[in-house]
């Protein structure tokens, strides 16, 4: 079954529960099968499968779990996560850099902070950042206009960014610069 | 807070690169512009090290989203599918 654990992955971070998922990903698969939507060859089939998925999510799952206190987290300025960690790569030496953020964020952490992010940011950086999928095929898998997605994407990765950072000082592998400052 | 790019004065070009960070590296930006910015950050460090900082954070993304779909789904899938009359 093609693309499986793809779609997997990616229904978990809709879902947030592998029960749901599992059912998102066999739902998706069957209307494949029945040729919904209709798949043209020489097309991205990962990207026609996403599609199915992501309609699916949004008609049947979205309503049962919406989540009332999705928080929007404002203003986060540009480069926001690399000025706050960036020094600690060059503090660290001996280490590559890869490592470092391999090392500072955790599996969980990283799903977390994904699955954290309000939903339309977080579908618009999921497609982008984690799946590869171009700005083009997002606007055709969300069925969104493409100058929607690049500000999805924007106010998304920036709160990813925060999300992130968040965690990693609570897990006390940073500290805050404006505790260090003072 | 002490920033590379607060303690520079940015010239366009570096304001220009960083601008674009994020969709050159999500393989948005057509070859001409490509190669300026990589001139510009092959000449220019406080440019290049958020540039290193960004491509890693995404392979971290890649890496640490991967879930294993559990074996027993692909049977169900299969199962389901071949309860479907035929088209």
């Amino acid at each position: 079954m093609e693309h499986m654990s793809s779609l997997y992955s990616g229904a978990l971070r809709m879902t947030r529960n592998p029960a749901d998922a599992e059912d998102l990903v066999q739902e998706t698969y069957l209307k494949a099968y029945r040729g919904f939507g209709g798949f043209e060859e020489g097309t991205n089939l990962k990207a026609w499968l996403y599609r199915i998925l992501t309609n699916t999510y949004i008609n049947t799952y979205r309503a049962k779990q919406r989540r009332p206190d999705e928080t929007d987290l404002g203003e986060v300025e540009d480069l926001y996560l690399y000025r706050r960690l960036g020094g600690l790569e060059a503090a660290r030496v001996g280490r590559s850099a890869e490592d470092e953020l391999m090392d500072l964020f955790t599996e969980a952490e990283v799903k977390d902070a994904v699955e954290e992010l309000p939903e339309n940011f977080r579908m618009a950086v999921l497609l982008a950042d984690v799946e590869g999928f171009s700005y083009k095929e997002i606007a055709e898998i969300m069925d969104i206009p493409i100058g929607t997605v690049m500000s999805r994407l924007h106010r998304g990765r920036k709160q990813l960014e925060k999300l992130l950072y968040d965690f990693a000082v609570s897990h006390r592998l940073a500290e805050p610069v404006s505790d260090a400052a003072t | 807070m002490d920033a590379p790019t607060d303690s520079l004065p940015l010239k366009p070009q570096c304001e220009d690169a960083l601008h674009e960070l994020y969709h050159l590296l999500s393989g948005e930006i057509d070859d001409a512009k490509r190669a300026q910015i990589a001139e510009h950050l092959d000449e220019c460090a406080p440019c290049a090290e958020p540039y290193d900082f960004y491509a890693e954070l995404r392979r971290c993304m890649q890496q640490r989203c991967q879930d294993l779909a559990p074996p027993e789904l692909l049977a169900r899938i299969e199962a389901a599918i071949n309860h479907e009359p035929h088209t």
